[in-house]
């Protein structure tokens, strides 16, 4: 088993890495949605300051989402979905490690360049931490909750949109959370309480969502 | 013994079809009368309220409606649990037949509760916990229906769709509990909805009245629904 999770991690991260382009995109897409709301709603570095965290946790919800129909999608294109489905793996480990692999190149890098993001809206540099950890703990519940979702979808015509209406929902504890930190640091007040929630939700996704998604990969497959 | 007999008997679809269409038209009956029963003591009998003078009233819909949505996506869930453990085609056929019944009552808790907001907030909506976690719900029945409607292959449909209802249902209270607490961090245009604890007697039995209407309601729609999805399939 171990064997197989190392072996679906390896594949999936050299994937990425020989098309380089595809972890570009969902980062980019982060970049570009954060950077449109000053456009939208005004310059003015309060109200930037105030809305931050929001805004940031949306895109990251957003740009989440947007890669995770891809995960199974290739997979299921050249058959090599069904080949683990057959294989002697159980399926929930394979899925499990390919919303790890899924979430180191496309989560990771978010909480990578949420800094920059947060200097351009003028947050003060002690939140930082906060809000890379808030990212750090939530992004891969995101890819797991997400997961479900693109396993269920998987080869449906207006896959992307339905994607996006049966996952959003499912996001919102993790958006309210992971932002609702970084409100918490700024007004002054101790955000473990959060922090300690969305870890709370990345050991219970981590835990279940890996079956749900294998129950998925076979209702869609079949 | 006879009992289980009967379970499986009326667990195949073509047995339960006329079963259904008698349950469907005694219920419909029982909801017109109660209806008509609760409308009346809502609006001729119940004294208006101290307080919100005569917009109280639409509570007699609001309420009943409010927990019909709540407790149809659990009852949805159930039968789509069933339906997938023990693969019976009927239990999936009441989940699909029940989400647009429940889709319906969350619609028209938040309509009756914005143009009930109006007059007594000053605001159609608010951010307030029961009101966002009511529009999550809408947004989770409509993610059901759309995945089923996606999907061509109606076993995959059933299937597919089961698994959703049973995330969603896991998913309900932490979403709930998390809007209740976001809303408790963003203190600023919250109001209270709790009513002061003396009710009258009059407004009680109209809220009751209306609610085993609404009850009777989503039997029969349910029912007559899955009688046109077993037409359909069958």
């Amino acid at each position: 088993m171990i064997a197989a999770i190392r072996c679906v991690l390896r594949r999936d991260l050299l994937l990425a890495l020989r098309r380089p382009s595809d972890v570009a995109t969902a980062l980019l897409f982060f970049i570009i949605v954060a950077s449109l709301f000053p456009l939208g709603v005004g310059a003015e570095p309060n109200q930037l300051r105030a809305i931050a965290p929001g805004v940031i946790w949306v895109s990251a919800l957003l740009s989440s989402m947007l890669s995770l129909a891809r995960l199974f999608a290739v997979d299921h294109a050249d058959g090599t979905l069904e080949q683990m489905l057959l294989g002697a793996a159980p399926l929930g480990a394979v899925a499990a490690a390919k919303v790890f692999a899924h979430w180191l190149v496309a989560g990771l890098p978010l909480v990578a360049i949420a800094p920059v993001i947060a200097l351009q809206y003028d947050m003060p540099v002690p939140l930082y931490g906060t809000l890379a950890l808030s990212l750090l703990l939530g992004t891969p519940v995101l890819s797991f909750i997400g997961a479900i979702g693109a396993a269920l979808t998987l080869g449906l015509r207006g896959g992307g949109v339905l994607l996006a209406l049966l996952v959003l929902p499912l996001y919102v504890p993790v958006l309210i959370f992971g932002a609702g930190s970084v409100d918490m640091a700024a007004a002054g007040l101790s955000a473990l309480g959060q922090l300690q929630l969305l870890a709370a939700l990345l050991v219970v996704s981590a835990a279940f969502a890996p079956w749900a998604i294998a129950a998925a990969l076979r209702i869609s497959t079949e | 013994m006879s009992t289980a007999i009967k379970w499986y008997w009326f667990a195949s679809p073509q047995t339960f079809y006329p079963l259904a269409g008698r349950i469907a038209l005694a219920c419909a009956v029982g909801a017109a009368l109660l209806a008509a029963a609760g409308l009346y003591v809502g609006f001729f009998v119940a004294p208006t309220d101290a307080q919100q003078g005569d917009a109280y009233r639409i509570i007699f819909i609001h309420v009943a409606a409010a927990w019909m949505s709540m407790f149809l996506y659990v009852v949805m869930a159930f039968w789509a649990a069933i339906g997938l453990a023990f693969n019976t085609r009927l239990s999936a056929m009441m989940a699909s037949a029940i989400a647009p019944t429940g889709a319906m009552f969350t619609f028209v808790a938040l309509w009756t509760g914005a143009l009930w907001g109006r007059p007594t907030w000053g605001a159609y909506w608010v951010w307030d916990a029961r009101l966002t976690s009511e529009l999550i719900l809408l947004f989770l029945y409509l993610g059901f229906m759309a995945l089923q409607a996606a999907i061509d292959d109606r076993r995959r449909a059933d299937r597919a769709g089961a698994l959703l209802a049973i995330v969603g249902v896991v998913n309900v209270p932490i979403i709930y509990y998390s809007v209740q607490w976001w809303n408790t961090l963003h203190q600023g245009a919250s109001v209270s909805l709790t009513r002061s604890p003396s009710m009258a007697a009059a407004m009680l039995t109209g809220m009751i009245l209306m609610a085993l209407a609404f009850w009777l309601y989503s039997i029969a729609a349910a029912l007559a629904r899955v009688r046109c999805i077993i037409r359909e399939r069958e």
